[in-house]
Formats: C-alpha cells, sequence, structure tokens
C-alpha cells in the first residue's frame, strides 16, 4: 500500500520483530540514562497525594495522619481551641500542605470526615463521602475532555480512604460493613484498628481474623485488591499485607525517653507504648504500606482502576449516578471548548 | 524479605532519623513501575537516498533493523514514491526494556519533482495522532499503544552549503507535528572547519525561516556539574554532523566501528571524528522529554484543531463544537436525551450524503 494512510502503526513484527537482550547487543546503549532523566523530572513536579480519614469522632484520626506525616497536618479535635460541636450532617474538609523531604515536595491533602457515625440516626451518612470522591472523578474528567486541556490536569481524587474501625474485639458494625461495602467500589480502603492499645496481642489477632473473614463475607473489597496485582512478586508482596490487615495502630505526637531514644509514644503507669515499635503495634506497617512502599501503587491503582470504572460508567450511561438514560447505539462524547 | 524490610535495610542512611516520614522514598517507587513497564519510542529519519540513514540508525541502536535489505536502482525509483516502512525491535538492557519503532520514509526527494513527496509523510503522522486519540477517548484504556511519532531525524547534505528549499520546506511543514532534530549526514566528507561553517550557515538558515527545530531543555541550576556541562556541550554542537558504519575496522591494535579510507580510519565513536556519540547520548538522556513534548505540545495542538474542527470521531460518535451554553456531562436528562436525538439525526444525514469530511456543525 502506498504511503501508509491507512497504517495502523508498525506492521506486526518486522525485519526483526524478537527482543535483543543485553548480550545480544553489539555494545552497550545506555537505556537506563533515560530512568534517572524521568527520576529527576518526578522529582522536580512533584508529588500530590489525596488521603481520606473516615471514622468517629475521638478515634484519633487526625492524630494518626500528624503521625503518619510528622507534621501537624490535621488539627485534632481534642486541641484546646476546637469549639465545633458535632456537626448534624456529615462535613467534608479539606486541608492542603505541601511537605518535603530529601528534595522531593509532596502536596498532602487531608480530607476529613467529621460528623461520620456520631449521630443517632447515621443513616445514609455514606452518601456525603460517596458524592464527594465521585464529584473529584467528574472534575478530571471533564478537564480531560476540554478541547484545551491543562498539561498536567490538577488530581484531587482521593488516592487512599484510611477507614477507622473502634478496637471493640468483636465483629464489623453494620455502619461499617455498609460504608465499606460502597466505597470499596469506587476507591482504595485501607481499614485501620483504631486506639489498637485496648487490645492484647491474642485479643488483636483474633478480632483481625474475624474482621477478615467479615470482609470476605460481605464481598468488600479493601486495598491492596487480588485483581491489581501485576506480577507473581507483587502478588506475593500484597499477599503478605492482605494477610495482616487491617493494621491495628496507635498514634501519638508525644516522645518520651526510653533505653536513651527519643521515641513516639503513650505513657501510662504500665508501660510506655512505642508507636513505632512493631512488637507494640502496627503503625511502622501502616506507614510502610501507605508511604514507603505502596504510595505511587495508591495512585495508580485510583488512576487505572477506579477513575477508570467511574469513566466507563459516565460516558456509557449518561447520567451515571442516576443510572442510564437511553441506550446509546454508540458511545456520544460531548467535548467543548473551554469557558 | 518484604519491600518493607528491604527498604530498611539498604537503601537509605539512616532512614529512622527522627521526622523521617519516607515519602522521599517515591522515586524509587515511580522508578520501579517504569521499569516493569518498559518505554515505548518511534523515531522517525527522513533524508534523501544514500545519505546513511539506515547505517546510522543500526549505529545508533546496535542493531541490524533491515538485515534483507536490497537498495533498489534508478529505473525503480522513478516511479516510486514516498513510502512509510516502520520497523519493531525490542532492546533490553539491564533489565530495562524499550520497545523502539524507526520509521523509514524511503523514496524521499529522490523523484524528479519533488513537488509533494511530503503529504504521505505528515498523513502517517497525523494517523498516529489520530489513533491515539481514538484510543483515548475509547472504553478499554488499560492498554493503549504509543505509535505517535516522538522525534524525526531530518538528514542534511553535507555537500551544498547549507538547507535546500525542500529541507526548508518540509521540516516548516512538520514542526507543528512532531520534535525535528536537523542531523548533518557524511560528516566524514568535510574538514574540521567546513563543518563549523556549515552549522553555523544551517542554523543561520532555521532561524531565518522560522523553523522551530527541538531544544534541548536547560539544566536545572541543582543539577551536577557534569550533567550541566554535557547539556552544554550537546547544545552548542546542534546540528549534529554524524558518521554512521556497522563494520568493525581494525585500528591503533583494537577493533572500533568506522569507515576505513586509505587516508586513515573515520572512527564512529570517537567524539574528535563526528557527532555520534553526542547524538546518541542526547536521544537516550531526552528520550523521555521528547516524548512529553509530544504528548503535552504536538498532540495536544493535534487534538484541540481537530476537536474544533468537529465531525465524526471514528465510532465513538461524534465531536460538536459546543458553545458555553451546554455543560457537557452534567446535563439534565432532557438535554442530554434531545442531543442524542439531534447526534442520531446528524449520523442520518451524513449517511445520506455520503460521508463527507467534517464541516463543524453548528449546534
Amino acid at each position: 500500500d502506498l504511503g501508509g494512510t491507512e497504517t495502523r502503526g508498525p506492521p506486526p513484527g518486522g525485519p526483526q520483530g524478537g527482543v535483543l537482550r543485553g548480550p545480544d547487543l553489539l555494545g552497550y546503549v545506555g537505556i537506563e540514562a533515560v530512568l534517572d532523566q524521568m527520576r529527576r523530572k518526578t522529582m522536580k513536579a512533584g508529588f500530590e497525594f489525596n488521603i481520606m480519614v473516615v471514622g468517629q469522632s475521638g478515634l484519633g484520626k487526625s492524630t494518626l495522619v500528624n503521625t503518619l506525616f510528622k507534621s501537624k497536618v490535621s488539627r485534632k479535635s481534642c486541641s484546646p481551641n476546637y469549639e465545633e460541636k458535632i456537626s448534624k450532617t456529615v462535613q467534608l474538609q479539606s486541608v492542603s500542605h505541601v511537605i518535603e523531604e530529601k528534595g522531593v515536595r509532596m502536596k498532602l491533602t487531608v480530607i476529613d470526615t467529621p460528623g461520620f457515625g456520631d449521630q443517632i440516626n447515621n443513616d445514609r451518612c455514606w452518601e456525603p463521602v460517596l458524592k464527594h470522591v465521585n464529584e473529584q472523578y467528574e472534575k478530571y474528567l471533564k478537564e480531560e475532555l476540554r478541547v484545551n486541556r491543562q498539561r498536567k490536569i490538577p488530581d484531587t481524587r482521593v488516592h487512599c480512604c484510611i477507614y477507622f474501625l473502634p478496637a471493640s474485639g468483636h465483629w464489623l458494625r453494620p455502619i461499617d460493613v455498609e460504608f465499606m461495602k460502597r466505597l470499596g467500589k469506587i476507591v482504595s480502603i485501607v481499614p485501620v484498628i483504631a486506639k489498637a492499645d485496648t487490645l492484647t496481642l491474642e485479643e488483636r489477632t483474633e478480632f483481625k481474623q474475624r474482621i477478615r473473614q467479615d470482609l470476605v463475607a460481605n464481598g468488600i473489597q479493601v486495598y491492596p485488591q487480588k485483581e491489581n496485582d501485576e506480577d507473581a512478586e507483587e502478588r506475593l508482596l500484597n499477599n503478605t499485607i492482605r494477610e495482616s490487615i487491617p493494621f491495628a495502630v496507635v498514634g501519638t505526637d508525644r516522645e518520651h525517653q526510653v533505653n536513651g531514644h527519643r521515641v513516639l509514644g503513650r505513657k501510662t503507669k504500665w508501660g510506655i507504648v512505642e508507636v513505632e515499635n512493631v512488637a507494640h503495634c502496627e503503625f511502622a506497617n501502616l506507614r510502610d504500606l501507605l508511604i514507603r512502599s505502596h504510595l505511587e501503587d495508591l495512585k495508580q491503582v485510583t488512576h487505572d482502576v477506579h477513575y477508570e470504572t467511574y469513566r466507563v460508567q459516565r460516558l456509557t450511561a449518561g447520567d451515571g449516578l442516576k443510572g442510564p438514560l437511553v441506550n446509546t447505539p454508540f458511545l456520544s462524547i460531548l467535548y467543548y471548548e473551554s469557558y | 524479605m518484604s519491600q518493607a524490610d528491604k527498604m530498611k535495610q539498604g537503601q537509605f542512611t539512616n532512614p529512622e532519623t527522627p521526622g523521617y516520614v519516607g515519602f522521599a522514598n517515591l522515586p524509587n517507587q515511580v522508578h520501579r513501575k517504569s521499569v516493569k513497564k518498559g518505554f515505548e519510542f518511534t523515531l522517525m529519519v527522513v533524508g534523501e537516498s544514500g545519505l546513511g540513514k539506515s547505517t546510522l540508525i543500526n549505529s545508533l541502536f546496535l542493531t541490524d533493523l533491515y538485515p534483507e535489505r536490497i537498495i533498489p536502482g534508478a529505473a525503480e525509483k522513478i516511479e516510486r514514491t514516498v513510502q512509510i516502512e516502520a520497523s519493531t525491535v525490542e532492546i533490553e538492557e539491564r533489565g530495562v526494556k524499550l520497545r523502539l519503532t524507526v520509521v523509514d520514509t524511503p523514496g524521499y526527494g529522490d523523484a524528479i519533482n519533488s513537488q509533494d513527496c511530503f503529504s504521505t509523510i505528515i498523513s502517517y503522522i497525523d494517523d498516529q495522532f489520530e489513533r491515539y486519540l481514538h484510543d483515548e477517548s475509547g472504553l478499554n484504556r488499560r492498554h493503549i499503544v504509543d505509535n505517535r511519532v516522538h522525534c524525526c531525524f531530518y538528514f542534511i547534505s553535507p555537500l551544498g552549503h547549507g538547507l535546500k528549499p525542500l529541507d526548508v520546506q518540509f521540516m516548516k511543514a512538520i514542526h507543528n507535528k512532531v520534535n525535528v532534530v536537523p542531523v548533518i549526514a557524511k560528516a566524514d566528507t568535510l574538514t574540521l572547519r567546513e563543518r563549523e561553517r556549515l552549522k553555523r550557515r544551517i542554523l543561520d538558515e532555521i532561524d531565518e525561516h522560522g523553523i522551530k527545530i527541538y531544544h534541548l531543555p536547560d539544566a536545572e541550576s541543582d543539577e551536577d556539574e557534569d550533567f550541566k556541562e554535557q547539556t552544554r556541550i550537546l547544545k552548542a554542537s546542534i546540528p549534529f554532523a554524524v558518521v554512521g558504519s556497522n563494520q568493525q575496522i581494525e585500528a591503533k591494535g583494537k577493533k572500533v566501528r568506522g569507515r576505513l579510507y586509505p587516508w586513515g580510519v573515520v572512527e564512529v565513536e570517537n567524539p574528535e571524528h563526528n557527532d555520534f556519540l553526542k547524538l546518541r547520548t542526547m536521544l537516550i538522556t531526552h528520550m523521555q522529554d521528547l516524548q512529553e513534548v509530544t504528548q503535552d505540545l504536538h498532540y495536544e495542538n493535534f487534538r484541540s484543531e481537530r476537536l474544533k474542527r468537529g465531525g465524526r470521531l471514528s465510532s465513538h460518535g461524534y465531536v460538536l463544537p459546543l458553545s458555553p451554553a451546554y455543560v457537557p456531562l452534567l446535563l439534565p436528562c432532557v438535554q442530554l436525551r434531545r442531543m442524542q436525538e439531534m447526534i442520531a439525526k446528524m449520523q442520518l444525514q451524513m449517511q445520506k450524503q455520503g460521508d463527507g469530511e467534517g464541516d463543524g456543525h453548528h449546534v
């Protein structure tokens, strides 16, 4: 065919369709230099991370976030000037901070959900949360569909939702099941057992087991989901994580002296609960998961799985939030000029 | 050993310093994912026959992309128009996979009348953009293959005194669609002084005609000195004057790639002989930037022009140039239904008229 106007990219295979490995090459090309460039660029650009915390008042949400990021990014409800009473409805509050470490800059946004589960009648208290998550997807989708769109679309999508379970030692409560069932479909949920210093190690193990059973029994999807494991190595790593969630955490911003070191901990008459000591609680495991090893994966899963699911629903069902409108024979995308 | 343990052990100096959170490890996480994913890169080479394009490509990636090549004679060439030949090869080095596609354009500039020899090339570039736009608008976006042309090496003949009219015309036709990197071919026909003069001449002519060639980004102030110096040298050497060869010649006791003449050996990888190494360094270190500029500038330009034109976008329905009065996705049910009816009507109309080009529908 002349000219290749109908060509859809390179023909399959070519004179050489195989893979050339290092030793087959006649020398060294130096492809890894691409990776260095990439790293430079990603560092320059900085990162955005949006984390949502959901749970009743007093479960230590703000303290945990502050402990995770070792900064006062969230205002605690027990601080002296905190005046808000329990609000009648669930109001979502977003606070953003830019934190920096070793030249890497991160814009961290914490979305708090005061009022969740605090009312007498908590029916449908998950709806404002659902609405918020979907609204961020909608915002992103709209920007993506603009005719003249921004180079880097601002990402306000929720990358991770930490759900706080009170350390009752029994089972998941109905509100926990209802919330996680619904949100697990649209966002990555990481359940944690809050204020876990009220459980002994045996109680903790049993509680976790029961929760895991409960999650399976109710068809609740938590992070990391099996379907998103990319390869065997990742599956292995994620299986270990799946067998130890939910993490039993304790948070604090106070430091104490233990054996000559300053550690973060809660001091009681019977001892000091060392937050970062894996023998005491699983805070370090949570931190490692969220920040040190799976931060990028959380963002990717949000973009490649949750956002894409939302987008497909939206584009095929018209007004996806209310259900399909008309049976369209094809996909009608309406692009629009900026205004 | 879990990833967390691995990291605690080796990767950081004293990770448990007070106040250390650990998100400084994020670039490593991104790095790991990129290595797993690999890279895709499409390079187009344009230039008259015999300027050494194929040899240079083989030299650059140390492969033989064209093992069974037959060079056609003049008689065959007379009737030929410009062809597009794409070859893909996967290169893996130290665990990093690169899927490289080289798009060759034999026939360019060969005809006696080269008046229209680049419309095929431009169509090819546009087709890749169109295809990507189509994929990007689709429902399943998991495995979009990026075949857009990320870089075009334009080969300039070392004979003559600068750019030819065809060179100027071509580069102006594609400089808004692809990153153009001008390359002086067969640089071993020039002395050092002639080379410098030619480079200066070419740069002047590029300026004069308003041709937008690819500009290497400046090194940032916080990069290390070596990198800054390298960037400076690269920028100062454009356009690169190169020599390619696939033959190994014995010179000064070692085997080098080069060309053997009675008066000496031209070593391909000797920076004093030609700019081959600089070209390769530039390509590899700026591969990602070339991709980014293609994505953020050329592709976005194509996309907005395409969407403004309106009309049919393959099987994904219609693009309507909407006025701001319409709020697209959050339309209340009634308006959306009306719009969908309008689209169905238009489709019928178009089918009746025969599929014309998108004239921009007025809504």
